[in-house]
């Protein structure tokens, strides 16, 4: 049984907002929602910056569920943690109880008021027909139901950011840090060009001339 | 002057009593609308797009599997 998730490579992330663009741009977000940002830490520092591409990560026991006075949540057979629109009410304590401040809430009205709660779907629309008009505008593409996986996962150019079953993912992950090692392992040559392989190894210093820059 | 002792009495006696304050949580159920499920529809006729058969879960899965493992581009590099 599939269990959707993301998962996160700070290693390869550049910060280059291709997964924010795309889920932006697949599903129609509003001005002022995003469902997705890409956080920075030590921003600038070299060598210790480090970025991540946050979205709802769909959590197996969601606190949101927990919290919502309406009931309006629920996880799909794939463990996509969806929400009914029609049912929610906009009073925010969704956004209180996720720790990812995943659910954002549109600016509705002249007074700053609150709209109702819009997040990540995991690209799996809700609860409408499939692929009809009410759904895109409610919730957004879904792609699960066209067989794809999530537009911001499929459209990271490093890679860092993989999306789908858990258990498939992780070991993708699991093998790219076995082969790519840790700490300072993970930088130079070995990176660029892959390890076992020619080229796999800086070539020879060739020896200096002595004397021979004036 | 009888009815005010009584008063005081009922009064007095209602702060002995011991109602349950603590606050019983309850395990939410969704009251929203039910939803579909992903291999419930036809696959797009697209090339490109994944191949299952309609309502058959394993064939949607199994086509999404792969598409998962597309995004491991080590597998791809290093053939």
């Amino acid at each position: 049984m599939a269990r959707m998730k993301f998962l996160v490579d700070a290693e390869r992330c550049i910060e280059c907002n291709g997964c924010v663009t795309a889920c932006k741009q697949e599903n129609e977000v509003p001005w002022g929602v995003n469902r997705r940002r890409v956080v920075t830490i030590n921003d600038g520092v070299v060598g210790a910056e480090k970025s991540i591409s946050v979205a709802c990560m769909h959590c197996s026991d969601a606190p949101c569920m927990a919290v919502c006075p309406v009931d309006c949540f629920y996880r799909t057979d794939d463990g996509v943690v969806l929400h009914d629109k029609d049912l929610c009410i906009g009073c925010g304590y969704c956004f209180y109880a996720c720790p990812f401040g995943a659910p954002q809430f549109p600016q509705a009205g002249a007074f700053g008021l609150r709209g109702k709660m819009d997040k990540c779907t995991f690209c799996a629309g809700g609860p409408e027909a499939d692929k009809s008009d009410t759904e895109f505008k409610k919730y957004g593409r879904n792609r699960l139901a066209e067989g794809k996986l999530p537009a911001c996962a499929e459209m990271c150019s490093t890679k860092a950011l993989l999306g789908g079953d858990g258990d498939v993912i992780a070991d993708i992950y699991r093998e790219r840090v076995l082969r790519r090692g840790k700490g300072s392992e993970v930088w130079g040559w070995g990176t660029a060009y892959g390890p076992g392989k020619p080229g796999a190894q800086p070539p020879a210093q060739q020896p200096q001339p002595a004397g021979g820059r004036s | 002057m009888k009815k005010l002792l009584m008063l005081i009495a009922v009064f007095g006696l209602a702060g002995c009593g011991e109602p349950d304050q603590v606050v019983v949580y309850k395990q939410g159920k969704y009251q929203g609308k039910p939803d579909t499920r992903p291999w419930d529809n036809e696959p797009l006729a697209l090339t490109g797009s994944g191949k299952w058969t309609k309502g058959d879960r394993a064939s949607w899965e199994t086509q999404i599997k792969a598409r998962q493992l597309t995004q491991h581009e080590d597998k791809r590099i290093y053939q």
